[in-house]
């Protein structure tokens, strides 16, 4: 089960590796042209998300209702808990991040297959990143949180 | 622009979310990037999928470079924007439990609120961000 799961990941992986590279989201110039509104507006990124959400849209949707993968195992959908401070203080430093270098977490790890030295430093710094919420803030938020 | 300059965008968007649609169809997972990443440093057996998914990454744009080819990466050589932004991005998606494949990709086909929220502002964010670097420099 677990070999047939890792194959299946890998297959979505590539799907979405080769989906990135194609539209040139592993370039962070055209992400950046992107986000540049008031200058040389490039579009490309807004087709490249229609394009993902048409096909992601209705699949989520029936998804929704389905609860069940194909193969009939269940699925747990993020619970739709509020708005907190958390998601917005997240979008924040994630959109800081993200407008400096023009790079996001699926873009990076692509792109260490075309520019690996630029790429790795970047790379890196997001798993530390990653790994000082889950292994210290979190915690230690969870411990602050218990003593109120 | 012509019509190819929209074609490709588009495909590619086409594969991404095809890839996303075959992640939560076929493994019951979302295709949320930070959130494959973070996880698949756990020991859990369960858990090993996620290394599947993030070796493919680098293998589809290695097999597109390899073939149809690929636009160079251009990119700062500031090691300190690199780091920082680095950091910034990997704790930022951590704490807002999500990025552009997550609650993007993800998030607003499902219609979460939460998603929409989180998108419109990483993406303001990102776009002041852009602005501010543009005219401070």
């Amino acid at each position: 089960m677990s070999a047939r799961n890792f194959l299946l990941a890998l297959l979505c992986g590539t799907t979405f590796g080769t989906g990135l590279a194609l539209s040139s989201m592993t370039n962070p110039e055209r992400v950046l042209g992107f986000l540049d509104v008031t200058g040389d507006w490039d579009p490309t990124l807004a087709f490249v998300m229609v394009g993902a959400l048409l096909v992601t849209t209705p699949t989520f949707q029936w998804m929704a209702r389905r609860r069940r993968t194909l193969d009939g195992d269940e699925v747990s959908l993020p619970s739709s808990k509020g708005i907190d401070a958390s998601l917005l203080v997240g979008a924040i430093l994630f959109g800081i991040g993200w407008g400096l270098v023009g790079l996001c977490p699926g873009p990076a790890l692509a792109a260490l297959a075309i520019a690996p030295r630029e790429v790795v430093l970047f790379t890196a710094a997001l798993v530390v990143g990653a790994l000082l919420h889950d292994k210290v803030f979190a915690p230690l938020r969870e411990i602050s949180d218990a003593q109120e | 622009m012509n019509w190819a300059d929209y074609v490709t965008p588009l495909l590619g968007g086409l594969l991404i979310g095809l890839a996303a649609a075959g992640t939560i169809l076929l493994l019951g997972k979302i295709a949320g990037i930070s959130g494959i990443l973070a996880g698949a440093f756990s020991r859990d057996k369960e858990d090993r999928w996620r290394w599947g998914f993030l070796l493919g990454l680098p293998l589809g744009a290695y097999v597109v470079a390899r073939t149809l080819g690929v636009e160079p990466v251009v990119i700062t050589d500031s090691p300190l924007l690199l780091v920082g932004a680095g950091l910034l991005v990997g704790f930022g998606t951590r704490l807002g439990n999500g990025c552009t494949s997550g609650h993007g990709v993800c998030g607003l086909a499902r219609g979460s609120r939460r998603s929409l929220t989180a998108t419109a502002t990483f993406m303001a964010v990102a776009a002041l961000t852009v602005w501010l670097v543009g005219t401070l420099s």
